[in-house]
């Protein structure tokens, strides 16, 4: 916007827009954003509203009709039991989200506080600690979780903690990395000089400045643990049948693959839908926030 | 130099230390210990005491680790409860199968990733990148077993090119294993090149700008040179870490398309060893695929000092 006058020019530069807000202007400039919150936002929506507008009940078997192709009455068929495909995929997704979405915020508080604490704090704690992260990331991620899981039970609560101490680690080296970059800035210097609390200046005086880094982090962390949450479900160590979830369903009805191919897409798409609009956000989001993701690796 | 390669190899054999300590604490942490968890339901006060004499779990933790620890070292794997046999025994030729998997991944993937990389780098934002770009998203994001479903239906039931799963044994010879993991290896592969092409672009992108390859084009050398002595050596250097992650993640995150394709390889054999409980073999093969973790971001780090002369002089 163009200002003219001395006074207008004033105001402007004391309302600073929030840095939140700037985000969310940017982020709605950008079509793959817009579409992965949309997907998201759909998915949230069927998991919130699917068991009471879902044609059939997921679980009812409908002994007459096993095996049926897709038709008015199932439009993705049934499954060997009979039960409705295009319902069992709908509601499929909603011990997923959960187990996730608070397993993320989990993983992403424990693990960025850590990080900027090491960062902060430097010297043999932070060498000693970061020696044990990097072992603790060369160690299979799919072991770990199954080890945990199959020892501890499959209940959600359980997978929560699970997957909130397990994708932590990463947090951990990425928001130690990001706060490297302000701890020998002069508002840290002054802080430490006034003689705030260390626990003061990681919350007030880090953690706010890493916070994007963090927020970009844990949507795409998010994803990944989307992936290891259907993969676990996927090898039978999921949310305990019947409760229909997308992994377990793709690995169940793949019998039928040949015959009933809808009964393994429908699930299929949907976790698809799911997790690729969470990596075109958290793609967006990093543009937004002006950061480059691109570093990302499969871990 | 010599220092710096010195300190790397510390630093990686102090990270190996680390995690054998970590591996052997959580398998102790969990409730039990091996013979409670291969007998299961079935034990007995005598037949879980028998258990424990044949396979030395009454000495202390410690002692114990130190002998697994020292075992290791001198190429003694453990042993395998579950199966009565020395875990090197029991992996056997599964881990030269995932090799064999993971190999042909990358040398099919790695040139692939790198050439469609440089593509989508060069036409920014015009339809082969935006196209490329979307694929990528896929591959990177879409679960492998979902990747490997949908690779089936249409290449084994449709139309009935390649083989669902691979019927073969695990001392099958690499000539015919191979007609059997098509399917496998275009789902690692896919994945794979979705990884490294992404970030192929990136750094395409950044060196284009740059003004060394600005200034090499005013002086009128032709854009394919400009492309493949100026810009590309200097693209792919940040590339090589990827690379290293990737084919790490090759080594221990195919668990599932192995299984996914009944493929005798060391993920699969991973899942079925913590299915039956033997946390002898699950401890062994923890350590292989961190140590291989290790040493392949190790030879990665070399490959950029080596690579780079910049961080030759500096601090590594």
């Amino acid at each position: 916007m163009t200002v003219n006058t001395q006074s207008t020019e004033q105001k402007v530069v004391l309302k600073r827009r929030s840095p939140l807000l700037e985000t969310w202007e940017n982020l709605r400039r950008s079509w793959s954003g817009m579409l992965g919150l949309s997907l998201i936002f759909l998915q949230v929506l069927i998991a919130l509203f699917s068991p009471y507008i879902v044609p059939h009940d997921p679980q009812e078997m409908d002994s007459k009709d096993r095996n049926a192709p897709p038709s008015a009455e199932h439009w993705m068929g049934t499954d060997k039991l009979g039960r409705d495909m295009f319902s069992r995929s709908l509601v499929g997704g909603r011990v997923a989200l959960v187990v996730t979405v608070f397993g993320i915020a989990l993983a992403m508080t424990w693990g960025g506080l850590t990080g900027i604490l090491l960062g902060f704090l430097g010297g043999w704690v932070d060498e000693v600690a970061m020696r044990i992260v990097d072992a603790l990331l060369a160690i299979p991620w799919l072991l770990v979780l199954l080890i945990i899981v199959s020892t501890f039970g499959t209940d959600p609560w359980i997978q929560t903690l699970t997957f909130g101490f397990t994708y932590g680690y990463t947090a951990i080296r990425v928001a130690r990395a990001a706060t490297l970059d302000y701890v020998t800035h002069e508002f840290v210097l002054a802080a430490r000089a006034r003689g705030e609390r260390k626990i003061t200046i990681v919350l007030r005086e880090l953690l706010p400045n890493v916070l994007d880094v963090l927020m970009v982090d844990g949507a795409m962390n998010w994803s990944w643990m989307l992936l290891g949450f259907s993969s676990l479900s996927f090898l039978g160590f999921g949310v305990p049948p019947p409760t229909p979830d997308w992994g377990f369903m793709i690995a169940k009805n793949r019998e039928i693959l040949a015959t009933q191919p809808w009964a393994v897409f429908g699930p299929a798409l949907m976790l698809s839908i799911l997790i690729v609009g969470i990596n075109l956000f958290a793609d967006a989001l990093a543009k937004a926030m002006g950061l480059d993701r691109s570093q990302g690796a499969p871990v | 130099m010599i220092v710096l390669i010195a300190r790397r190899f510390f630093l990686a054999s102090i990270t190996l230390f680390i995690i054998s300590l970590l591996v052997f604490i959580g398998i102790e942490a969990l409730p039990g210990d091996a013979a409670t968890a291969y007998l299961g339901q079935s034990a007995t006060k005598e037949s879980l005491k028998a258990l424990r004499e044949e396979f030395g779990l009454n000495t202390p933790a410690p002692q114990r680790y130190l002998n697994w620890l020292g075992g290791f070292l001198r190429g003694d794997l453990g042993q395998s409860m579950a199966r009565r046999k020395p875990v090197s025994e029991v992996i056997g030729n599964q881990f030269r199968n995932t090799v064999v998997l993971a190999l042909a991944a990358s040398l099919v993937g790695i040139p692939l990733a790198i050439v469609l990389g440089v593509i989508t780098g060069l036409t920014r934002d015009k339809w082969p990148d935006i196209l490329l770009s979307l694929l990528a998203i896929l591959g990177m994001t879409l679960p492998g077993f979902v990747t490997a479903t949908v690779l089936v239906y249409f290449f084994s039931i449709r139309v009935e090119w390649f083989p669902a799963i691979a019927m073969i044994p695990s001392d099958a010879p690499v000539s015919e294993i191979l007609p059997n993991i098509i399917l496998p290896i275009i789902t690692l592969t896919f994945v794979m090149v979705a990884h490294i092409l992404r970030l192929v672009r990136t750094n395409m992108i950044d060196v284009l700008t740059s003004d060394y390859v600005q200034m090499a084009r005013l002086k009128g050398i032709p854009m394919v040179r400009v492309i493949f002595l100026h810009a590309l050596p200097n693209a792919m250097l940040p590339t090589i870490n990827v690379v290293a992650l990737t084919i790490a993640w090759l080594l221990g995150g195919v668990a599932i398309i192995e299984t996914v394709f009944n493929y005798p390889g060391i993920g699969k054999l991973m899942i079925n060893a913590i299915g039956d409980q033997d946390l002898g073999l699950v401890q062994g093969i923890a350590m292989i695929l961190a140590g291989i973790y290790v040493g392949v971001n190790l030879i990665a780090d070399l490959l950029t000092l080596f690579l780079n002369p910049r961080l030759r002089t500096t601090r590594g």
